[in-house]
């Protein structure tokens, strides 16, 4: 399945390779580049692209491509998932996934593509069984490992690949049991001039952080389930049980993991919580143009809202912005032509307004689009859906453990056209 | 005072490896100075590698992978690396197979060295290190050793580890793509590890299945419903390779869900009027196969997954397999894959594309979702577009309409032009926006953009060709444009449309041409070509008027640089200018050029994408790429459905219910015989009955036979021979192999029979143990002995780490009443032992609870009440909530019965009753854990347990059951035992835990009278 891997940098160095079958030459990214360069942007470069003998699947994270190397059918989406699951393993691993720190952590990133596939096909991509592999490195230990040499592999092989529950190793003990859960619900919508919602829907996951000694068997209800329309889950949750009584019933992996996502489509009312009042003009003459931009809050249900964010993508003839801001800093990069204006905390009573003057380039035609406005925000303590987790209960262990729920509302793909 | 010295030790390392780390570091430098010449850098490492230190071996180690990870070359470390193939530092080795892996290819002299290291690893008693060496041996691509690979992946293929027989199965592919003559032995293994009820396996063998022989179909029948069943359990990406092979397989086996159309049913009446024997055949509703209704039913949970490729996967084979109206469960989902990745959102796009081609209904509703947002990628936003237009119909066209109005301001061009396009699609599909498009389009001729406006006159120019006469003024108007359009493109549509209109524009077309002669140097081959064409049309509506002006243009074209234009010029002009060579043709030359042309049909690019699986490279390429599989199309009549009718295998999760049948595993002793017989045969025979049955049989060589016992005279002559038969087979067979076979109904019949008539002549203890085992009255004997000797299990032991609970021989497939229907008022319980390692706790015995209703109303909140009479320990199963009439549920609970035959007593309740009920172990042999070990530590743990903890009783047997093999059938079926391997043959060692662990020996003497 998968041959080979190379990761290159957005500058377009190629500083790792692996390969799981015989090796391939790394000529055979100089199609990539071919397609990188034809691109412009990182983004827009093909997922899949092919060359006379191979295909290359690549996908675009942290400012790293990941590029495989395919020779026979396989469906894409495989390769495409796969790698994302590793770019996550890294991430868990080192904190974050970056050249710099899979530079620094070669013979980690080694010896985890070693697990993780056997002849390119996926063999352990599980976060609990890789970290008995391998440990994940720390300060304390790397500085132990460099005085006495000792490894990062684990001693004891693991034993929960063998197990019918692969994702939850064996012997997990804590001295204070504790399972958190944050419903993180983020508003996708596209609202147009007049500030009404062309397209709006809800996209909610429930992240969990369970430290739980032994092997507890947990069921998580809602007041409300009706409410989730589609929903996906991690692999411990017993679907049948979901179908049959609308609960989530689970053995969980240790540590952090995301337990489920689920989605409220547009069909159902999706409360909007901002409004903005907008007015962007270029004008004909003298190459110049206004900005004036005030955020206001709509259906809140009585939270705040706070991280208040506004990014605008300027047209290309946008040279400068000369604005004031009665609330919060802005900032407008020439280079890139974003304008970020960040509010922070929304103040009901005095509205913030961006108020100002855009220079443009001398001599080009005024841009015919106004450029939308993408908004970032966050309610804490509030699921916007309106979902209510119920209960939460523990079978199989006797003690009872500190358990949490957070509500957190965010803004997701949320864009204001103007 | 031990740790001591232990961290007295350490500190000495610590001490000399800090100072070879510093000279390292010095070393370090120095190489990297001199990148030019890596040889002097790669000396250091030699050193490090050959020196006796652990860490500086290890710390050189890191550095060659580091190597290696940057593509530069290692390879002449090769010997000073493979030296430490079999260090005892994990994570040295782990490098080092790193290396070997990558370099033995080059080095194939050198990397037989370390083959030996391997093979002995391969013998290992730990699973994890047998695995780990299978991997590495199949992986190093030498071909001298091909012959060592496929023993190691035949001994491995039948490993008691799932895992390592996992291993093996990614070992078939390596293997396979290294030497492919060895296909045909590959495919045996394939076969036996297809059969593997493993979920692990599973997954792995399709996709070497996949890979070694995709058309040996035949090889899936029999394991085609355990698949089904197994599905949800295994890993996901085994779910991605086996939904892809199914969708395949069901594509050869099943007919078509679609052929029956709901027309088909709404006209039932004129049917019958006419039904004339085959009218009414056909007519007859479509009934869909079972497996291929197991299939979809299995399937659909995984659209649930979080897993993109399984939902993907999931809902290609529903598009290929499903009833159509069955196919919008998907819609969901796939709508839900478009939050992912912007790469996901690619593939997926894609699919949904040619989807919503061919069933718009299931994509309207999240019309939506497929809004276009300024921050996506190009190709995203393409895609959007193109699934926008499929999507289009009377309905919610304005509402698109408006939305593509929004995108062409976009400031990325590209779209803006592909969104051009989409409307005009738009207003060719649907006759009712046609004018509006086109009015659109032509307030976009004012752009400022270049690039919108030339594709707005192309676009133009396709739509006016459906129906130029009412739009001569906008032809007009785009004459007027003329001047200010630079792009070839949309100069040349210009033209095209003049010179096909000419007889609408009769004014303003000769005028065109008359600015196009001043400049017709200057312009592009493509505008060129045009004008010729123009100047030619003209010549002949409007000859007095550009007669001049074409014959000028002719004279220019006739002398251009591009050949094709020299040569189009003096084709029109043979075809047009009359003069005495000219020939028939020109007669015609205005039915030539002026001949009404049909209108472009403008249509999606994902048109054809259909002919390619869903999901699949290929379809994201829109060509096929190597290795693509064709997916059949459905076979007009069914194949044999019964290929597929196997045991079906009794899952833990899945049990049948109701199906349980009292001495089930007395059958399968003596059906073993037959069952080989006839496998030998015709192993397809097939009976209506749906009875199924496992047996794994475990069989040993025996050859001690004996002749001195002469007692079962009364033996029938027709069980000698069998008898003989069995004997022979026997000795074919290599001792310790777990053999797993599946019986045909048809002989459990058989066996029945002879199972009736040899007990007859048995010797007949009977122990009350349990009913069921009163048929085995031989085994209960044997059982009398564990019996025993668990009275004696007083002294205290060494707890050894290592122990590992092995899978179980053989589970028994029998059910106990736990509760009647009558006392239970409705409420009727079994339970089974299923002999799996409890998940509960250590201590506990698994056992499965199926629970059926058979009262007419639903019962509700059935659970075990919180307090249990008995000192048991009880882990109990979670409430039902309700159970519906004649409906059962299976769950499973653990109970820890402190290692005694004590009857562990609870209460079950429902929401009205509480019914007090015992679960009493039939035998004690249930309550114990088989463990894998070693002979000799067999022996070891044996020795001390000799004296007071030996109980011992001997067993008097008729001759027919004198082999090992029905001994080791009986005891296995009577008490969860394991097998050790032993070197003397008339001794058969067992051993089994239960908290602590107890060892069994078997050890059978001749001439035993």
């Amino acid at each position: 399945m998968i041959h080979s891997l190379f990761l290159i940098s957005n500058a377009g160095d190629l500083f790792l390779e692996k390969h799981w079958k015989s090796v391939i030459s790394r000529s055979v990214c100089d199609y990539f580049f071919e397609a990188r360069e034809k691109a412009v942007e990182p983004d827009n470069v093909p997922p899949v692209i092919r060359t006379p003998h191979h295909y290359l699947i690549n996908i675009y994270r942290e400012k790293i491509f990941f590029v495989s190397v395919i020779q026979t059918e396989v469906p894409p989406l495989f390769v495409i998932e796969f790698l994302h699951r590793v770019a996550e393993t890294f991430q868990d691993y080192f904190g974050e996934c970056s050249e710099t720190t899979i530079k620094d952590n070669v013979v980690i990133v080694y010896e985890l593509l070693e697990e993780m596939l056997d002849n390119g096909f996926p063999l352990a991509t599980e976060s609990n069984i890789l970290k008995e592999l391998i440990r994940p490195p720390t300060i304390l230990r790397s500085m132990v490992n460099t005085i006495t040499g000792s490894s990062n592999v684990g001693e004891t092989l693991p034993t929960g690949q063998l197990s019918t529950i692969p994702w939850r190793r064996a012997g997990v003990k804590y001295t204070s049991n504790e399972a958190y859960f944050d419903v993180v619900e983020e508003i996708d919508a596209i609202l147009d001039k007049s500030g009404t919602a062309v397209f709006a829907e809800i996209q909610g996951v429930i992240d969990a952080c369970v430290k739980l000694s032994g092997m507890p068997d947990l069921t998580l209800s809602f007041m409300n389930p009706r409410l989730l329309d589609d929903v996906s889950f991690h692999p411990c949750v017993r679907y049948k049980r979901w179908e049959s009584e609308r609960v989530i019933s689970f053995i969980p992996p240790d540590g952090n993991f995301q337990l489920m996502s689920y989605h409220i489509s547009a069909q159902n009312l999706v409360a909007i919580p901002v409004y903005v009042k907008q007015n962007i003009s270029f004008f004909e003459t003298g190459s110049s143009g206004r900005l004036d931009i005030t955020v206001g809050p709509k259906q809140t249900m009585g939270k705040t809202l706070e991280c208040l964010v506004v990014t605008v993508h300027m047209p290309k003839v946008v040279l400068s912005a000369n604005l004031s801001a009665t609330q919060g800093t802005y900032n407008y990069d020439p280079v890139t032509k974003i304008l970020v204006w960040d509010i922070g905390k929304l103040n009901p009573q005095k509205l913030p307004n961006l108020k100002g003057s855009l220079s443009l380039q001398s001599g080009a035609p005024k841009p015919e689009e106004n450029p939308s406005l993408n908004i970032d925000l966050k309610i804490q303590q509030l699921a916007i859906s309106g979902l209510k987790v119920n209960r939460l209960d523990v079978y199989g262990e006797k003690y009872k453990p500190f358990k949490g729920v957070k509500y957190v509302t965010k803004a997701g793909k949320f864009q204001v056209r103007t | 005072m031990r740790n001591a010295l232990v961290s007295a030790e350490n500190l000495q390392l610590t001490l000399k490896s800090d100072f070879s780390s510093e000279e390292q570091a010095l070393t370090n430098n120095h190489s990297s100075g001199n990148e030019e010449k890596p040889s002097r850098g790669n000396e250091d490492l030699k050193e490090m590698l050959e020196s006796n230190k652990e860490s500086l071996k290890l710390e050189a180690m890191k550095r060659i992978v580091g190597l290696i990870a940057k593509g530069k070359n290692a390879y002449e470390l090769f010997p000073a690396v493979v030296k430490n193939v079999a260090s005892k530092n994990i994570e040295l080795k782990k490098l080092v197979y790193v290396y070997l892996v990558r370099y033995a290819e080059e080095q194939q002299d050198l990397a037989l060295l370390s083959i030996s290291t391997f093979q002995r690893a391969l013998k290992d008693p730990n699973q994890l290190i047998r695995a780990s060496a299978l991997r590495v041996l199949s992986s190093i691509r030498v071909p001298i050793i091909v012959p060592i690979m496929m023993l190691a992946i035949k001994e491995a293929a039948t490993d008691l580890s799932p895992y390592v027989r996992k291993t093996a199965a990614h070992a078939i592919q390596k293997l396979y793509s290294l030497d492919p003559d060895q296909k045909e032995h590959l495919i045996e293994v394939i076969e036996k590890l297809l059969k593997d009820k493993s979920t692990l396996v599973a997954g792995s063998v399709v996709m070497a299945f996949e890979e070694v022989c995709p058309d040996r179909i035949d090889l899936i029948h029999k394991n085609y419903r355990k698949l089904c069943n197994l599905l949800v359990d295994v890993e996901e990406w085994g779910q991605v390779v086996i939904i892809h092979m199914l969708t395949r397989y069901a594509r050869t086996q099943f007919v078509s869900p679609w052929r029956e159309d709901a027309v088909f049913d709404e006209n039932s009446e004129k049917t019958f009027y006419d039904s004339e024997g085959r009218r009414v055949d056909q007519s007859k509703p479509y009934i869909m196969d079972p497996d291929h209704r197991l299939l979809l039913r299995n399937t659909k949970p995984l659209l649930q997954s979080r897993n993109t490729a399984v939902v993907m996967a999931v809902s290609q084979l529903y598009w290929h397999l499903a009833p159509k109206h069955e196919l919008s469960i998907i819609t969901k989902s796939l709508v839900r894959l478009l939050r992912s990745h912007r790469e996901v959102q690619y593939i997926v796009l894609q699919n949904i594309a040619t989807m919503s081609i061919q069933r718009k209904g299931m994509f309207e509703p999240f019309m939506k979702s497929f809004y276009v947002r300024s921050t996506d990628a190009t190709h995203i936003k393409t895609l959007k577009l193109e699934i926008l237009t499929n999507l289009a119909n009377e309905a919610n066209i304005s509402t698109i309409l408006r939305e593509l109005q929004t995108y062409v301001k976009s400031q990325d061009k590209a779209f803006a032009a592909a969104t051009i396009q989409a409307i005009g699609r738009c207003a060719t599909n649907i006759s009712e926006v046609t004018d509006t498009c086109l009015n659109g389009l032509v307030l976009l001729l004012s752009n400022r953009d270049e690039t919108v406006v030339a594709e707005s006159v192309v676009v133009i120019k396709k739509l006016l060709q459906t129906q130029p006469s009412q739009h001569s003024d906008i032809i007009k108007h785009m004459a007027k444009l003329f001047d200010s359009i630079t792009v070839p493109m949309a100069r040349a549509s210009i033209l095209w449309l003049m010179g096909e209109y000419c007889e609408h524009v009769p004014k303003n077309a000769p005028d065109v041409l008359r600015k196009m002669a001043k400049t017709f140097i200057s312009e592009e081959d493509i505008v060129k070509l045009q004008t010729v064409n123009l100047a030619a049309k003209l010549y002949l509506s409007n000859s007095k008027q550009t007669k001049l002006l074409t014959q000028y243009i002719l004279n220019l074209g006739k002398y251009d640089q591009n050949y094709d234009i020299r040569d189009r010029t003096r084709f029109i002009r043979q075809l047009i200018v009359p003069n005495e060579k000219s020939g028939a043709l020109s007669r015609y030359a205005r039915r030539i050029l002026m001949a009404p042309k049909p209108a472009p049909v403008l249509q999606s690019a994902f048109k054809d994408r259909d002919r390619f699986q869903l999901g699949t490279l290929s379809h994201t390429l829109n060509s096929q790429s190597n290795g693509y599989l064709e997916l059949s199309d459905w076979p007009a009549v069914a194949p044999d459905q019964s290929v597929r009718i196997v045991e079906v295998v009794e899952l833990a999760g899945a049990p049948l219910l109701g199906k349980s049948k009292p001495g089930k595993s007395a059958e399968k002793f003596y059906s073993d015989s037959e069952e080989e017989e006839e496998e030998e045969g015709s192993s397809s025979e097939d009976s209506s009955s749906s009875s199924s049955e496992e047996s794994e049989s475990e069989s040993e060589s025996e050859e001690n036979s004996d002749d001195s016992n002469k007692s079962s005279s009364s033996e029938s002559d027709s069980e000698k021979k069998k008898k003989t038969l069995k004997n022979k087979k026997l000795q074919q067979q290599k001792p310790d192999i777990l053999n797993i076979t599946y019986l045909p109904p048809q002989i459990i019949q058989k066996a029945l029979l002879l199972f009736i008539m040899t007990k007859f002549f048995s010797i007949h203890i009977v122990l009350a143990f349990s009913n069921q085992f009163v048929a085995n009255c031989r085994c209960s004997l044997l059982c009398l002995c564990v019996f025993l000797a668990c009275q004696f299990d007083a002294v205290s032991w060494h707890v050894r780490v290592s122990l590992q609970a092995s899978f179980p021989v053989f589970v028994p497939e029998t059910s106990h009443e736990l509760l009647h229907r009558m006392t239970g008022k409705g409420l009727s319980a079994q339970y089974r032992f299923t002999r799996q390692p409890c998940i509960y706790g250590n201590s506990m015995v698994s056992l499965q609870l199926t629970l059926s209703n058979s009262s007419d109303q639903a019962l509700e909140n059935i659970h075990i009440s919180e307090k249990s009479s008995t000192g048991q320990n009880i882990h109990r199963f979670n409430a039902i909530e309700r159970l519906e009439p004649q409906a059962s549920v299976t769950v499973s609970m653990g109970v820890d019965f402190n290692d005694s035959t004590q009857a562990a007593n609870f209460q079950l309740c429902t929401k009205e009753d509480e019914l007090s009920v015992s679960i009493q172990p039939p035998a004690v042999g249930e309550l114990l854990l088989p463990i894998t070990m070693t002979e000799a530590d067999f022996t070891k743990e044996q020795g001390k347990l000799l004296g007071m903890n030996e109980s011992s009783a001997t067993i008097t047997m008729t001759p027919e059951n004198i082999s090992s093999q029905s001994v080791n059938r009986k005891v296995v079926s009577v008490a969860n035992l394991g097998v050790i391997p032993s070197s003397q043959e008339n001794i058969h060692r067992r051993c089994l835990n239960l908290t602590k662990p107890t060892f069994w020996n078997v050890i059978k003497k001749t001439n035993c009278s």
